[in-house]
């Protein structure tokens, strides 16, 4: 592998394993929201959908969703806009795809002598990179709430934009103590920085330097105004099912199946980041590039190829875990009233985050001197 | 004006089911979230574990979930369960209405309509020529079968599916009727349901 075809295929492959895993996971999730939901509340869940009497525990009820959507009357309001109410969904969608490129899912490999970062693009400012896309997804709404020329629909685009600054704000000071600690905005190199020990001086080197321990209150701040930008329950102002249904009011047929498909994207992405840069990342306690080397003293070395795909593995279950965590969240809590959330954004989130730098340059300044 | 007091809502007076001031913990919100997790985790891991051991290990008396997936599945119905009327047949297989019109009488929906006519043994006198329900107007009270003097009706089937297209779909004959048996354990219906005519498959 040489030549043009080596470097297109190294440039592509991670795109397009990205590409394979948040789609098919995104897709997926519905199923997993009809099961885990009715599993919590000691029911089935969708499970009637067959092809010749196989039914495969529900999971051809996305199939069915698929194609209900696309069989459906495609509305337009008379006087919608009509560019705009086309490309409010494909903007939704588009951005909440775009923002997971930067995300890490495993260390590099080396192919045919050459050395292929595993994610989809390489970007030195990947943290700044996801919040510009996931806040220019609100753009999707605001411009569905605008087009469809619908007193509702607006409402709801404007809490969504709302909520999005609300949500945003207290997202990037949450993660400005992450940016601290490891002192880089490269998602890549944050990942890495999680391998390494947490205080050996005090733990040795039993507990790994993730940024749950490094930062915990970052974390319950960052995945409390994550769950926010998703726009799911418990933050779902801007879609408000039992008062204003919100800015997709007037979409049926696939153009909603998209915005619904956004949210379960952007799912993935919050569930993608917060295992980029809380949970370690990609990183396997214990396990180095040349193996596992335990803090007991205990070696096991691995062909590089091995470690690499423990490394995916993992990052792929501690994405899948999180999701299920957002799910749960989802389906235990009751939503905020629009006046409740950015409450708890500006008046809890923002100042909690602003404090959290502060301690963190303190603690820094006084561990490293 | 009125203050808005600090859960944002504007005052109000002391109410027993909307306490106005929440304990520091319930304020705080994240004990009392993580309180909820818990509980929905709870019941997820249970039934997970329930359901795999149903499926994978085979034990049957293990039910990760209340659901009865009613069409393919039956809950027992009970042994007083008023459902489909069915009328009683003699060992001749007429039937053992004798027509006295108690239960047309009795029918507070007006449901019933008895015509008739002269039985061939004159120590039975009447019989029934025409035995209609209208199960349109049913209210499924009982009363026909607690004033039958004959225990001629009754409405031990276990058939709680009928439905039409029609309001005439929904008159049941003597015919439907008396073909009818009772139900068997658990209530299951021993005898097929009467398809009215505007609801057989073309």
């Amino acid at each position: 592998m040489s030549g043009v075809v080596g470097e297109v295929l190294a440039r592509f492959g991670p795109v397009a394993f990205v590409m394979f895993v948040v789609l098919n996971l995104g897709g997926l999730l519905t199923w997993v929201e009809r099961k885990q939901s009715a599993i919590m509340q000691d029911r089935i869940g969708a499970n009637r959908a067959s092809i010749f009497g196989i039914r495969i525990l529900g999971l051809l009820h996305p199939l069915a969703d698929a194609i209900k959507m696309l069989t459906k009357e495609d509305f337009m309001p008379a006087r919608a806009d009509r560019l705009l109410f086309k490309l409010a969904p494909f903007v939704s969608v588009f951005f909440a795809l775009a923002a997971f490129a930067s995300i890490p899912f495993g260390d590099t490999i080396t192919v045919g002598g050459r050395v292929i970062e595993l994610q989809a693009v390489t970007l030195n400012v990947g943290i700044l990179y996801v919040l510009a896309m996931l806040s220019l997804g609100v753009y999707g709404l605001m411009m569905a709430g605008w087009a469809s020329a619908n007193n509702y629909a607006l409402l709801g685009g404007q809490r969504a934009a709302a909520l999005m600054i609300s949500a945003e704000v207290a997202i990037g000071a949450s993660l400005m103590g992450i940016v601290m600690v490891y002192g880089s905005l490269d998602m890549q190199d944050i990942a890495r920085g999680q391998g390494a020990p947490l205080l050996p001086g005090m733990f040795g080197a039993w507990i790994p330097a993730w940024g749950i321990f490094t930062q915990p209150l970052a974390f319950v701040l960052f995945l409390t105004a994550g769950i926010a930008a998703t726009k799911r329950i418990p933050f779902d102002t801007p879609e408000g099912e039992s008062e204003i249904i919100g800015y997709f009011v007037e979409y049926s047929g696939m153009k909603f199946g998209m915005f619904a498909m956004a949210d379960f994207l952007e799912t993935v992405v919050i569930a993608g980041m917060t295992t980029a840069l809380f949970l370690g990342g990609w990183q396997v306690p214990y396990l180095a590039a040349a193996g596992f080397a335990f803090p007991w003293g205990a070696t096991l070395s691995l062909p590089p190829l091995v470690v690499t795909a423990l490394q995916v593995g993992a990052f792929l279950f501690k994405v899948v875990v999180m999701i299920w965590f957002l799910m749960l969240i989802r389906w235990t809590l009751p939503r905020f009233r629009y006046d409740q959330a950015m409450r708890l954004g500006w008046m809890g989130l923002f100042p909690l985050s602003i404090l959290n730098i502060v301690v963190t340059g303190l603690v820094i300044l006084a561990v490293r001197g | 004006m009125r203050m808005a007091s600090s859960n944002g809502r504007p005052d109000m007076e002391a109410n027993a089911r909307y306490p106005r001031r929440l304990s520091l913990r319930q304020r705080f919100y994240v004990v009392e979230v993580l309180a909820g997790l818990g509980l929905t985790a709870r019941h997820f891991f249970g039934n997970m574990w329930r359901h795999t051991l149903r499926t994978v290990f085979r034990v049957k008396s293990a039910r990760g979930a209340v659901t009865i997936q009613y069409p393919d599945e039956r809950r027992p119905y009970a042994l007083r369960l008023r459902s489909l009327h069915r009328l009683v047949r003699r060992e001749d297989g007429s039937p053992r209405c004798v027509a006295c019109m108690m239960c047309e009488t009795v029918c507070p929906a007006h449901c019933i309509y008895i015509v008739a006519t002269e039985h061939p043994n004159p120590e039975i006198e009447k019989m029934p020529e025409r035995f209609d329900i209208d199960l349109g107007k049913c209210v499924f009270c009982g009363y026909c079968v607690e004033a039958c003097p004959e225990d001629a009706i009754r409405m031990d089937t276990g058939i709680l599916e009928f439905s039409s297209y029609s309001r005439g779909g929904m008159i049941y004959t003597k015919e439907m009727l008396l073909a009818l048996e009772p139900a068997g354990k658990d209530g299951v219906p021993t005898s097929p349901v009467p398809i009215p005519p505007d609801r057989q498959p073309r």
